[in-house]
């Protein structure tokens, strides 16, 4: 079965003017499919204003649906019943790293869903120290996050999602706000949670290169899902990505001058170790 | 200024004051309030010095974390030790051109200084050694009983919580935006009283927005990991009262008891 399944999804924000008269209707999210099948990684990209966060914030039931139907591990989240149900099976990492820790020392915030979820005592602190050994974060459990770097945070954030045994973690954006230090250790954070254990994982961002281990992509663009595949089907498509006002990786783009000026190389090489292997190949 | 304010700062530390159940600690810190108010004379502040400074060793806190609390004071002891050093009815004891010192002035006035001051390290001595959550956790259980009256205790105790976890976030927030609007050329420090009043909007204007901001956000996320009140809720760090805890409210007892006894004492 498929932990996420959206069909014909679509979100209206409807704006107003000061006396409350409806100004306008901004379609945010337009009809969006998605499938999503257990221990997938699956990453969704878009520039600002794309709807991809207000996507995002369906799977996890803080957004319903205006049209359309989202199901999470085949339960409808429009149903008042399936709410807290749909939250413990997928868990939300959000963009702010200080807007999101509720604990005043590590381990407290790591707890913090699990004490809302009804858990005995014992297994909280099972569960924390798992958590927190999995995203590498566990001798800093009696830190104060406050003296933690952007990164650290975040993988704090992420231990309290993985401490409620989620089916699927939702990440939104979990770099914006990080240098490329902190946004590499969430990255591999993310990575080592959907290799070991398994936890499909949906990460929504703008940059690239983040998304070159993904199972499949997503490319959202005004509300719709404008390409999807693999990377590599995707970074071939250099000129429709640049279109869709998106970065193409740096090697990426090189690769594709260089197989534009009549070097013969394969398209949507994603690595440098690729196109140096490409290269050398080339030069024998 | 306002960095200077350790109320609700954890000072991480592994000391007895610090495993010690937060009931007995908060319990503590309101006896330990009501004596200081409760004492008379000199032997009531030797025991309460006795007390706290027993208490602070035992805390393993350096004590310059519980003095930076009383710089933020400094101003109201002033305030307070100057109204009552020239507004005290009594014997004159120093006149200087209009404003006369009485005994009985001086008298209060010291007292209420050392009251004051005891009242913040005391205080501090909580808050630096029970995290924002314990501190929570023990509010709701001594608060517990209020709940049959429909008070919304947990509700209150965990927004106490909250507002002392963003306190250095905001902190840090009226910093950066003071520097931004420092760099636009606004001034914070020069001026009338009024004009300074006047340029702190641009500071309160941003710094509210951004904190309902955070708020929103906030709230998304405990919604988010499924918070939903205090009902079904488990606890992970659950106060149960061991030996120590019944040790230190034994000490507490003798404490106020003697606090009480130095009243009869003339």
């Amino acid at each position: 079965m498929n932990v996420i399944k959206t069909e014909n999804l679509a979100f209206e924000y409807i704006k107003r003017d000061d006396d409350g008269n409806v100004e306008g209707i901004i379609r945010a999210v337009d009809g969006v499919d998605l499938e999503v099948k257990p221990g997938e990684f699956i990453a969704i990209l878009g520039s600002n204003g794309s709807g991809k966060s207000t996507f995002a914030k369906h799977l996890n039931a803080i957004n319903m649906p205006t049209e359309g139907t989202v199901w999470i591990d085949g339960k409808d989240t429009k149903e008042p019943d399936n709410l807290w149900e749909v939250r413990e099976t997928a868990g939300m990492v959000f963009q702010n790293p200080d807007n999101q820790i509720i604990g005043q020392v590590v381990e407290e915030d790591v707890g913090f869903g699990p004490e809302n979820l009804g858990i005995p005592t014992s297994e909280i602190w099972e569960r924390v120290e798992e958590s927190l050994k999995a995203v590498g974060m566990w001798e800093f459990r009696k830190h104060s996050p406050n003296k933690l770097s952007g990164g650290q945070k975040q993988r704090v954030s992420i231990a309290g999602v993985i401490a409620m045994h989620p089916k699927c973690i939702v990440l939104d954006e979990p770099t914006a706000m990080l240098d490329p230090n902190g946004r590499y250790e969430v990255i591999r954070a993310a990575r080592a949670l959907n290799d070991v254990e398994k936890v499909t994982i949906i990460l929504i961002t703008h940059y690239m290169e983040e998304v070159t281990h993904a199972d499949r992509v997503f490319v959202m663009d005004h509300g719709k899902i404008a390409m999807q595949g693999t990377p590599r089907e995707i970074f071939s498509r250099v000129e429709e990505l640049k279109e869709l006002r998106l970065d193409v990786p740096q090697v990426t783009m090189l690769a594709y001058e260089l197989k534009k000026r009549g070097i013969n190389l394969p398209d949507g090489i994603l690595t440098i170790e690729e196109l140096t292997d490409h290269l050398t190949k080339m030069r024998k | 200024m306002l960095r200077d304010i350790t109320l609700g700062q954890y000072y991480q530390a592994d000391s007895i004051i610090h495993r010690l159940d937060p009931r007995v600690k908060l319990i503590g810190t309101f006896a330990y309030i009501i004596a200081l108010f409760v004492s008379k004379n000199v032997w009531g502040y030797l025991i309460a010095t006795i007390f706290l400074v027993g208490v602070i060793k035992l805390s393993k806190v350096p004590v310059k974390f519980m003095l930076k609390g009383m710089k933020a004071i400094a101003f109201l002891i002033v305030i307070t030790v100057a109204f009552n050093l020239f507004l005290t009815p009594g014997e004159a004891w120093i006149s200087i051109w209009k404003l006369t010192i009485t005994k009985e002035g001086a008298k209060t006035a010291g007292t209420m200084a050392l009251r004051l001051a005891y009242l913040i390290v005391g205080s501090s001595v909580m808050t630096l050694t029970t995290t924002p959550n314990q501190l929570t956790d023990a509010l709701e259980s001594v608060l517990g009983p209020l709940k049959k009256l429909k008070v919304p205790v947990h509700e209150i105790a965990m927004m106490m919580s909250i507002a002392l976890r963003f306190i250095p976030i905001l902190m840090d927030e009226t910093d950066k935006i003071m520097k931004a609007q420092i760099a636009r050329g606004a001034s914070f420090d020069s001026g009338s009283i009024i004009q300074r009043a006047k340029s702190l909007i641009p500071l309160l204007v941003p710094l509210f927005i951004s904190a309902f901001r955070r708020a929103n956000d906030l709230a998304m996320a405990m919604e988010a990991r499924c918070y939903q009140g205090g009902e079904k809720r488990t606890k992970m760090k659950p106060l149960k009262y061991v030996r120590t805890d019944y040790i230190g409210y034994i000490i507490l007892v003798i404490f106020f008891a003697g606090m009480i006894a130095t009243r009869y004492i003339h």
